[in-house]
């Protein structure tokens, strides 16, 4: 597999980036952390990661300017992964700390997982395929991956739920359109089948040029 | 449906994994970067080191095996031990630590836990509890000890369920209940005590100390309601190994990652 290209994870304060790093360097790649516009608009696949809070990643998003970056990565079907914080803030709002609005490239909302059960959603839990999508070339259908939210996201669109997964509701767990994908996962936590998701992307990524 | 996780536990002094049996009488079980690698293979579902030195320099040692493991190995890890400021935290999380367990520093300053998570996110940070049941108390109550790695420990006049409870409230995002009755004993955990964290919290409650086979497991599980167990001698020392363990706990219809 060829290796080029650069491979931009944004840096925008929302917790640590050290295991999607490790991931990517896993796979041969070299990532570029960034938080500079021209940086991830060079880039050949984009990577939002995120843990945290939504209301101070998005003032952060906007501190760094990069709202309107996103946007456009989206509406250009830039090779883009999201990744638990990084799905949420793709929708158009969450009730999260008494609600913030969030990027909108996804119509939809992101709500708190409902009462009665653990939260966090904690641990390892099996993904449902609703789509094909080179995302999950070569994963089985109900795999476990690693998950830690609170939160969920409603997409108001159902075409552009990839993955559902039951933890007292069922919820999405993974979008795509296009080569737009993110996961309420953790794929670099999830082991071999996680390092796929990302080996996937990338394959994707370099098919553009 | 979320799964039960299976998480082995190292000790680490040094830079080599050691465990006590009642805290003290370490022998040597091996490099924590191969049995790491060694264990997600087996199929253990997150990785606890646990820090059992002071030292600083030593604390340089722990977070280089910190990185290597992180760079080898795709499943959570936490570490714990040792932890006094928010800048440890952070410097264990850039070398790789997915979260940190806090234990003596949060019950001598519970904003500890409020400080970190209120930096690093509650997803972080895991409170490690030592508890101790009150001889002859009916009905039964546990105290919480602190500095149980250096001797017998000290009793810290909270209540354990009371201190659950607070840390929740200050930001722990999930608790290591470990009972120093049970802890190297290998006849099972204190199941009493997990069930009243686990029906006081709202967070997830790993198991641990006690564990001698995987009945024991198994009973954490569904009679004390764990969300997860942690064990480490009946791993280390090839008594059981963890892919048998999920096959048991399978059997018995525990929701299991095989």
């Amino acid at each position: 597999m060829a290796k080029q290209g650069t491979i931009a994870v944004i840096d925008y304060g929302a917790g640590n980036l050290r295991s999607v790093i490790n991931a990517i360097t896993r796979l041969g790649y070299q990532p570029r952390v960034t938080r500079c516009a021209e940086d991830i608009l060079a880039a050949q696949m984009v990577i939002l990661p995120g843990v945290g809070a939504a209301g101070t990643a998005m003032t952060n998003l906007a501190k760094l300017g990069l709202i309107g970056i996103i946007r456009r990565l989206a509406e250009e079907n830039r090779p883009f992964l999201g990744i638990c914080l990084g799905l949420q803030v793709l929708f158009e709002e969450t009730e999260e700390g008494g609600g913030a609005k969030c990027l909108g490239i996804f119509p939809g909302k992101v709500r708190r997982l409902p009462p009665g059960l653990k939260i966090p959603h904690m641990g390892w839990n099996q993904v449902k395929q609703r789509v094909v999508h080179p995302v999950f070339d070569g994963i089985p259908d109900n795999a476990d991956f690693y998950f830690v939210h609170s939160y969920y996201a409603v997409p108001e669109d159902g075409t552009v739920i990839a993955g559902e997964t039951d933890y007292g509701i069922t919820f999405c767990s993974a979008v795509a359109r296009g080569n737009l994908v993110a996961t309420q996962f953790h794929p670099e936590k999830s082991g071999e089948l996680g390092l796929k998701i990302y080996a996937n992307l990338l394959a994707l990524s370099q098919l553009r040029n | 449906m979320l799964t039960k996780r299976i998480i082995p536990c190292l000790d680490v002094k040094g830079g080599r994994v050691v465990k006590g049996v009642k805290f003290r009488a370490h022998r040597d079980a091996g490099d924590p970067v191969e049995l790491a690698a060694f264990y997600n293979n087996e199929g253990a579902d997150e990785l606890v080191f646990y820090d059992i030195t002071a030292s600083s320099e030593e604390r340089g040692i722990m977070r280089e095996v910190v990185e290597r493991t992180a760079n080898s190995v795709f499943i959570p890890l936490t570490v714990g031990g040792g932890l006094r400021t928010v800048e440890d935290i952070q410097r264990m999380l850039e070398s790789g630590a997915d979260k940190v367990s806090v234990n003596t520093a949060a019950v001598l300053d519970p904003t500890f836990i409020s400080r970190g998570a209120d930096r690093f996110g509650s997803q972080c940070i895991v409170l490690g509890m030592d508890a101790r049941r009150v001889p002859g108390a009916d009905p039964l109550r546990w105290e919480v000890f602190t500095h149980t790695g250096a001797d017998g420990g000290r009793p810290a006049s909270l209540d354990a369920i009371e201190w659950a409870v607070r840390a929740v409230e200050l930001g722990a995002g999930e608790i290591v209940v470990n009972s120093i009755d049970a802890d190297g004993t290998k006849s099972g955990y204190d199941v009493e005590l997990l069930r009243a964290i686990s029906e006081a919290v709202t967070v997830p409650v790993v198991a641990s100390g006690g564990a001698g086979t995987p009945e024991d497991l198994y009973q954490a599980l569904v009679a004390g309601k764990a969300d997860a167990v942690l064990a480490a001698s009946i791993f280390h020392y090839g008594e059981h190994s963890i892919h048998d363990v999920k096959e048991y706990l399978n059997r018995k219809n525990i929701p299991v990652r095989i």
